[in-house]
């Protein structure tokens, strides 16, 4: 039986409570164990929401992860009060995540080979993105951008934070642009879509990775259900805006469960890495007074992925599965 | 001395009344339906408008216009939502509640604006993009994050102007510009009043609150560095004089396109891109200053037997609970 306590930890990593409640399959699990299946069930695969610092410990090569920018720290730039105070609330999920926003991210390898890794933290007020989720996404961009290593961005946010204003909205131009400038310098972006996944998040950087992965059963959408309940009746049928939906709708290039996510990424990352240097592969000089390149990278925005052959280029072929080797029994579970 | 306080008190409160009801009789003139929309504007202000439908994938949005159109003697791309002025037309227009289709259109016909050396005049007026299940599963998500980025990318002026309604996402899809106006009446938030209020107040009662909150006018975005100039509106609002709103609009936007021809395309790119990367405030923190230690679970047992009402916090702050999303 769960021990109630007075106030609810919101950190998957220090639940004072023994065992958790599958929502899946109503099973009891023991969350040690859960913990080595790394808070997946191991009844009905139900992945649990787990925190950025849990992904990150899964994704990368052991201890190479080297965080950046962690004193960022949010302000409150309309004096939003709701039924709380939006000070209120920060401070609030500052003591239940130990982190000062929603995203963390910084640099660290997979399988050996450098990344730039953005990661979201649902429990941080729902992994909302604010001026300094927007303001760490684009960092990780321009990280990656400048070494000319790989973006990888997990999300797990319920869109916009509300409490910043239009300053949130503004967030989606931030991130994008960033996300257009990776995109043109030929620098991979794979985007991981967690539960969940909505609002502006999904409808910014999360939707545009060059392979967008989701875990199972993921809700993710644009539309929110109480969003819309207020606008729209619609009846919503089972498995909506899930993972597989998505993957059935052309949108989610490979449902991977979390036990594999990481050597998922790995092999992807022996496919696509940039070129050494900026504009390789793309066409030279052009015709007219504007660059040819940006028309082709308009035709790429208006027909799809398919048919790009800037990154031709197969030097790093073949599975980079190489390992350091080290890592814990925990993640490789 | 306790009427005092109490007087003071009542008197606050009747302040605050009063600016609620302001707000909210401004957001409901943003949404007067018979303001111009796009289309009505364009009559006023183009010599010449040319339609263009279709987003060449899937259908052609009724309730996301574009085209190509001749004001004052220049060649402009426009695209703009358009909203019904009666019950025919909006139930036509789908309520001006665009699906992917739109903005893929847009996106297409940005794409001429590039190639063609014509400037983008976009005119923003939406509640926000279609919630249901048919503008999902097609991708509005996509369609949109995919025109803001180009719109950071374009390499041809942008001017934008927020006409009504600057709601969520689906205005933004639009509203990526060099400049960005605004009608003297209109609202620009990043989610609904009706939406935040139902999130954050647990009642769409509260749209009022919340439009205060968000700071929803073009006179607050304006002051927030989101809007770069208010536009004023004729009369009672734009809707009493449609022709004479149109005009202000094309001087101000005719004045803005000249300033933009005149600077060269790279920089104007790269300006647009940093005035969007400089967006949303935040401060670094003073690392000797108290780290947000996560607190172990005996420590704050201790605290509480202790009768500390309060755990370690950041100066100045206090306590909460935690939600605030855009989405549950
Ligand atoms: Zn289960």
């Amino acid at each position: 039986m769960p021990v109630r306590l007075p106030f609810r930890p919101r950190r998957d990593t220090y639940p004072p409570d023994l065992w958790t409640k599958c929502p899946g399959c109503s099973e009891m699990l023991f969350n040690k164990q859960l913990e080595k299946t790394l808070r997946v069930c191991p009844h009905c695969g139900h992945h649990f929401r787990i925190s950025a610092k849990s992904r990150i410990e899964q994704l990368v090569d052991n201890g190479s992860f080297v965080e950046r920018d962690d004193d960022l720290q949010p302000v409150d730039p309309l004096g939003f009060v709701d039924l709380k105070s939006y000070p209120d609330r920060l401070v609030a999920a500052q003591l239940a995540t130990g982190l000062r926003d929603a995203a963390v991210w910084g640099l660290a390898t997979m399988g050996g080979k450098p990344v730039s890794m953005c990661v979201m933290d649902f429990g941080f007020i729902g992994g909302s993105m604010g001026a300094v989720v927007g303001e760490k996404v684009a960092r990780a961009g321009e990280a990656a951008l400048a070494e000319r290593i790989p973006l990888i961005i997990v999300s797990s946010s319920g869109g916009a934070r509300m409490q910043e204003g239009t300053y949130s909205l503004m967030q989606l131009v931030k991130t994008m642009g960033v996300v257009e400038r990776v995109r043109a310098a030929c620098v991979p972006f794979i985007s991981v879509l967690t539960d969940p996944t909505t609002g502006g998040v999904f409808a910014s950087f999360a939707v545009v990775g060059d392979v967008n992965i989701a875990e199972p059963n993921a809700l993710i959408k644009f539309a929110g259900d109480r969003v819309s309940a207020g606008t729209i009746g619609d009846e919503l049928p089972a498995g909506y805006a899930r993972a597989e939906f998505w993957f059935s709708h052309g949108f989610v290039d490979r449902i991977v469960t979390r036990a594999h996510l990481r050597d998922e990424i790995i092999a992807l990352l022996g496919f696509l890495a940039a070129p050494p240097v900026a504009g390789v592969g793309e066409p030279v000089g052009g015709t007219g007074s504007r660059p040819r390149s940006l028309l082709s990278a308009l035709t790429g925005v208006l027909v799809g992925e398919n048919g790009d052959s800037r990154n031709g280029d197969s030097r790093n072929g073949g599975r980079g599965g190489e390992t350091n080797g080290s890592r814990g029994e925990a993640t490789r579970g | 001395m306790v009427d005092r306080i109490l007087n003071r008190s009542h008197a606050a409160e009747a302040q605050a009344d009063n600016v609620t009801a302001a707000v909210w009789a401004h957001v409901q003139q943003a949404r007067n339906l018979k303001r111009p929309h796009t289309l009505e504007l364009l009559k006023a202000m183009a010599d010449e408008f040319i339609e263009l439908h279709g987003d060449r994938l899937f259908g052609d949005d009724s309730a996301i216009v574009a085209g190509l159109a001749r004001i004052a003697g220049r060649r402009l791309v426009v695209i703009g939502f358009q909203k019904g002025q009666d019950t025919e037309e909006n139930i036509r227009r789908n309520f001006g509640l665009p699906h992917p289709e739109g903005y893929r259109k847009a996106m297409r016909v940005m794409d001429l604006a590039e190639r063609y050396a014509m400037p983008v005049l976009t005119f923003v007026d939406v509640q926000g993009a279609f919630p249901g299940a048919a503008a999902e599963e097609r991708g509005i998500a996509e369609a949109i994050a995919k025109s803001v980025g180009l719109m950071t990318r374009l390499r041809t002026p942008i001017v934008v102007v927020i006409t009504g309604e600057g709601g969520s996402g689906g205005a933004l899809g639009l509203a990526v510009g060099d400049v960005v106006l605004a009608l003297e009446n209109s609202i620009y938030s990043v989610i609904s009043p009706e939406g935040c209020a139902t999130i954050l107040w647990r009642s769409a009662e509260q749209s009022q609150l919340a439009a205060v909150a968000m700071k929803v006018t073009a006179g607050e975005q304006h002051e927030l560095g989101i809007v770069d100039a208010v536009i004023p509106e004729p009369g009672e609002g734009a809707h009493t004089d449609p022709a004479e709103a149109a005009r202000l609009i094309s001087e101000a936007v005719i004045e803005q396109l000249d300033a933009l021809g005149r600077i060269p395309l790279d920089e104007l790119v790269e300006a647009r891109f940093q005035r969007y990367r400089a967006y949303g405030p935040f401060t670094v923190a003073d690392r000797s200053a108290a780290p947000p230690e996560r607190i172990g679970i005996a420590d704050r047992l201790r605290g509480l037997l202790a009768g500390r009402a309060n755990m370690p916090a950041f100066p100045g702050t206090r306590r909460g609970g935690s939600s605030g999303h855009e989405e549950e």
